[in-house]
C-alpha cells in the first residue's frame, strides 16, 4: 500500500538498526513522547532490532492516560443526566474513574456516544436542540484545534445547547517536567510528529538550550521511528544538542498557523493536573473567557474535585520514564487491561496495555 | 373459501406498509404475513405442511448449532441482516464439517418497521438458503421502542459425514494454519456504513456461506484438524481461542495474512488492527503440515476460498500463546482483546 509500506520495509528496518548499532559507542536512554510512537514500537518491535545498549523509554504522550480521574468522574456525573447526549473518541470510554466508567454509564441507561469528530457532536446537538450535547475534549495540540473549531462553529451557528468539557493538555511543558527533574535519566528525545504538524519545531529551541538535549521530530511508522532515533543517537555521539526535524513529509518549523491561530482564540493556556504525574504548570488548556459559555465544567456545575489516585499503580514513574512496566509488581497480575489499576494498562496507546498486549510471553517460533 | 380472499378481505390493514403489533397477534394479519411474505418467500415441502415443527430423517451423525443476528445497520454493501443469518448458521455447521440440511428462523420486528424492508430481508434470505431450506421458522412483534427494528435467530441441522474429530482439540503442533481469504471487510463495511465514513471505494462485507470451501476439503480427503470462522474479535481471536482450548502455541506470520488494501487504509485512519476486525465469509483451518498444499489446492478451487494462504503453525509452546512475527521481522503477542476494538484518539 502506497505511503505505508515503503515506511514499513524489513529489509531497510534492518540497514537502519545496523547504522544504530555501528554509531553507538556507550549506553543512550531515549524517551518517545507520544504513546502512539510506544504502540508502534512495542506493536512492530521496533526495540528488539535495536543493540542492547540503546534504552527506550515511554513518555506521557497518551492523552487518554493522563486525564486526571476527577476529569473522568466529571464526564460520568454529567453523562448519568437525563438531558445529556454525552459524546466522546472511542478509547476514552473505558477509562475507569474512581467508581465506574462511561460504558458503565451506558449500560445504566445514560445517552454516551462514541463520535470520531468533535463536529460530528456538534451536528447532533443541532439535530437535537431540547437536549444538551457535550463532547469529552481530549488530547494533545493535535486534537485542539477541530475541538477549537467545534466550539468556533457553535457560536457562529448559534448552537446553543452544545458544550465541551476539556482536559487538553501540552507537550512542551511535560518535556520540561521530565527534564527538571532530578531523577531524569532521559539523554534524547523523539518529539510527536503530529504535535509538530500543528505547532512546528520552533517551541523546542528553548529546551534544547537550556537542558542541553537533542530532540528529534519524529513520525510513527517504524522506519520514522528508527531513523529519529539513529539521528538523535548521532547528535548524543557528537555531542550536539540540536532540534532535528525528521518527519519532513508533514512537520514544517511555523506548523500550522491557522490552526495556532483558532488554538489562541478558543483556548486559553492553564496549569493542568496530569493522571499519575500530578500538576504541571502551564501544561493544560481550557476554554478562553470568550467562550466560557461553553464550558461544559460551568455549565453542569461540575468543578472542584480531587481525587486520591491508586497508591499502588507506578503508572507516574512509567510515564516519566523512571520505570518500564513490567518492573511494577502489579503489572499483568493485579493490574491487566480487563482490571486496569491505572491509565497506562487502559489505553491501547498505553505503556503498560501495549507491554501486556504485545510481551508477556518470551520468544517463539514462526513461520515463513 | 381461497387462501386469497382469506387474506385480502375483510381486514383492510393487509396492505400495511409497516409490522403492527397485530401483525405478531397470531390473527389474520399474522396470517396474512405468513401467507404473503414469508412462505413465498422460502418455500419448501416441510415449510408448507405449516406445523408447530418440521419433520424430517437425517442419516447418522448430526451437528446443531444456533446464533442470533442484532447487526446494526440492517443493510450494509455486500449484504444485510438476512443473508447474514443463513450465512452464519450455514458456516457454523460447516466449520463442524457438517453438510447444511436445514435451518429455521425466527423473526423479532419492532411495530412500525417497513413491511419493504422486511421483504427485502427475506428475499435476501431466500436467495443465501437456496441450497439449505429453512424448514421452521417464528414471528414475533414487539412495541415500537423495544426493538431494534429486527432481530433474526437462526438454527440450522447439518449432517457429519466423516470420521474426524474437528475442533480445538484435535490440534497438533506443526499444523499448518491457512486462512481461507483478505481480513476485515464485514466489520469494515458495516462500520463505514453505520458511522457514514466513506471511503475511495465502497468497501463490501464478505458475508459468503463457506460450505462450498470445507466440502472441497472434505472431497480432497484432506485431514481436517480445526476449522473456525474469523467472525467477531476476527483472526485473532480465533487463534486465541484455539490455542487455549488445544494448549498449544501458535506462530503467524502477519506479512502472509492477506488484507486489502481499502480494509488496511480504513484501518490506518480510525486506529484499528485489522487482525481483530470481523468477517462472515472467511475461516481459519488447522491441518497437518504435509497435507497443507493438498488443502490449498482443494480450497483455491472454490470462490469463496480461493484466496487461502498458509499464514502460520502450531508450535510447542506455552498453552494459549499467539505470536504474530510483524512485518518488519519482529516478533510480538497476538493477545484476546480486553473488549470491542475502539479506534484510538490519536
Amino acid at each position: 500500500m502506497k505511503y505505508l509500506d515503503e515506511y514499513r520495509d524489513a529489509d531497510a528496518a534492518r540497514k537502519l538498526a545496523k547504522q544504530i548499532a555501528n554509531i553507538s559507542t556507550q549506553p543512550w536512554t531515549i524517551m518517545e513522547v507520544c504513546g502512539g510512537q510506544t504502540h508502534a514500537i512495542v506493536r512492530f518491535g521496533i526495540d528488539q532490532l535495536l543493540p542492547p545498549n540503546i534504552t527506550l523509554v515511554h513518555g506521557p504522550g497518551c492523552p487518554v492516560c493522563v486525564t486526571p480521574v476527577e476529569i473522568i468522574d466529571q464526564a460520568i456525573e454529567i453523562a448519568g443526566r437525563s438531558s445529556v447526549i454525552f459524546t466522546s473518541f472511542g478509547d476514552m470510554l473505558r477509562v475507569p474513574g474512581t467508581v465506574e466508567d462511561l460504558l458503565s454509564v451506558k449500560a445504566r441507561g445514560g445517552d454516551v456516544r462514541m463520535v470520531y469528530s468533535p463536529m460530528d457532536a456538534l451536528a447532533m446537538a443541532r439535530a437535537n436542540p431540547d437536549r444538551e450535547v457535550v463532547f469529552f475534549a481530549v488530547g494533545f495540540e493535535t486534537t485542539a484545534p477541530a475541538n477549537a473549531m467545534a466550539v468556533a462553529e457553535a457560536r457562529r451557528q448559534q448552537i446553543t445547547n452544545f458544550s465541551i468539557l476539556v482536559s487538553h493538555v501540552l507537550v512542551p511543558p511535560a518535556m520540561e517536567a521530565i527534564l527538571s527533574s532530578p531523577r531524569c535519566r532521559v539523554q534524547g528525545f523523539l518529539a510527536a510528529g503530529h504535535v509538530c504538524t500543528i505547532m512546528g519545531s520552533s517551541e523546542y529551541a528553548p529546551l534544547v538550550q537550556k537542558y542541553h538535549v537533542p530532540i528529534v521530530i519524529t513520525g510513527f511508522e517504524p522506519l520514522d521511528i528508527l531513523d529519529g532515533i539513529r539521528r538523535c543517537i548521532e547528535q548524543l555521539e557528537d555531542g550536539r544538542a540540536e532540534v532535528e526535524n525528521a518527519y519532513a513529509r508533514a512537520v514544517f518549523l511555523e506548523g500550522n498557523r491557522p490552526a495556532q491561530a483558532l488554538i489562541a482564540d478558543v483556548f486559553r493556556v492553564v496549569h493542568r493536573r496530569w493522571r499519575g504525574i500530578g500538576e504541571i504548570p502551564q501544561s493544560g488548556l481550557a476554554l478562553s473567557e470568550k467562550y466560557a459559555e461553553f464550558d461544559a465544567e460551568l455549565r453542569f456545575g461540575v468543578a472542584g474535585r480531587t481525587v486520591e489516585e491508586s497508591s499502588e499503580c507506578l503508572s507516574g514513574l512509567v510515564l516519566q520514564g523512571l520505570k518500564k512496566p513490567q518492573e511494577c509488581p502489579a503489572f499483568g497480575t493485579r493490574c491487566t487491561p480487563d482490571r486496569p489499576l491505572g491509565a497506562t494498562m487502559v489505553s491501547a496507546e498505553g505503556a503498560c496495555a501495549a507491554y501486556y498486549r504485545y510481551r508477556h510471553f518470551s520468544e517463539p517460533n514462526y513461520v515463513g | 373459501m381461497s387462501d386469497e380472499f382469506s387474506v385480502s378481505c375483510p381486514a383492510p390493514h393487509t396492505d400495511s406498509e409497516r409490522v403492527l403489533l397485530a401483525h405478531g397477534g397470531g390473527g389474520r394479519l399474522m396470517h396474512a404475513l405468513l401467507e404473503n411474505l414469508i412462505l413465498p418467500a422460502f418455500r419448501n415441502p416441510l415449510l408448507e405442511q405449516r406445523h408447530d415443527g418440521a419433520v424430517f430423517d437425517v442419516p447418522g451423525r448430526i451437528a446443531f448449532t444456533t446464533d442470533s443476528y442484532v447487526v446494526k445497520p440492517i443493510f450494509f454493501p455486500g449484504g444485510d441482516i438476512g443473508n447474514l443469518a443463513v450465512h452464519g448458521t450455514i458456516n457454523d455447521l460447516a466449520m463442524c464439517g457438517a453438510r447444511p440440511v436445514s435451518l429455521s428462523a425466527a423473526f423479532i420486528l419492532e411495530e412500525g418497521f417497513p413491511m419493504d424492508d422486511l421483504r427485502r430481508i427475506t428475499e435476501s434470505m431466500r436467495a443465501a438458503a437456496q441450497d439449505v431450506p429453512i424448514v421452521t421458522g417464528d414471528t414475533k412483534v414487539v412495541d415500537r421502542g423495544k426493538g431494534d427494528g429486527i432481530y433474526i435467530t437462526t438454527a440450522g441441522v447439518g449432517v457429519v459425514e466423516h470420521t474426524f474429530t474437528i475442533g480445538p482439540a484435535s490440534v497438533r503442533p506443526g499444523d499448518a494454519v491457512l486462512v481461507s481469504g483478505d481480513l476485515g471487510r464485514h466489520g469494515i463495511a458495516v462500520l463505514a456504513q453505520r458511522e457514514g465514513f466513506s471511503f475511495e471505494t465502497t468497501i463490501e462485507s464478505d458475508t459468503a456461506s463457506l460450505w462450498d470451501a470445507v466440502s472441497e476439503l472434505l472431497r480432497a480427503q484432506v485431514t481436517i484438524h480445526c476449522l473456525r470462522d474469523l467472525t467477531r474479535g476476527g483472526l485473532a481471536s480465533a487463534l486465541n481461542e484455539i490455542a487455549g482450548t488445544a494448549g498449544v502455541s501458535i506462530a503467524l506470520n502477519e506479512a502472509l495474512v492477506p488484507v486489502s488494501d481499502d480494509v488496511r487504509g480504513a484501518c490506518e485512519i480510525l486506529g484499528l488492527d485489522p487482525l481483530y476486525v470481523a468477517n462472515e465469509g472467511r475461516f481459519v483451518c488447522f491441518v497437518p503440515a504435509d497435507e497443507a498444499g493438498r488443502a490449498i489446492t482443494a480450497l483455491r478451487s472454490t470462490d469463496v476460498a480461493h484466496g487461502v494462504v498458509l499464514a502460520g503453525r502450531v508450535v510447542e509452546g506455552p498453552k494459549g500463546r499467539v505470536t504474530v512475527k510483524s512485518p518488519i521481522g519482529a516478533t510480538r503477542i497476538l493477545d484476546m482483546l480486553s473488549g470491542e476494538q475502539l479506534p484510538r484518539i490519536c
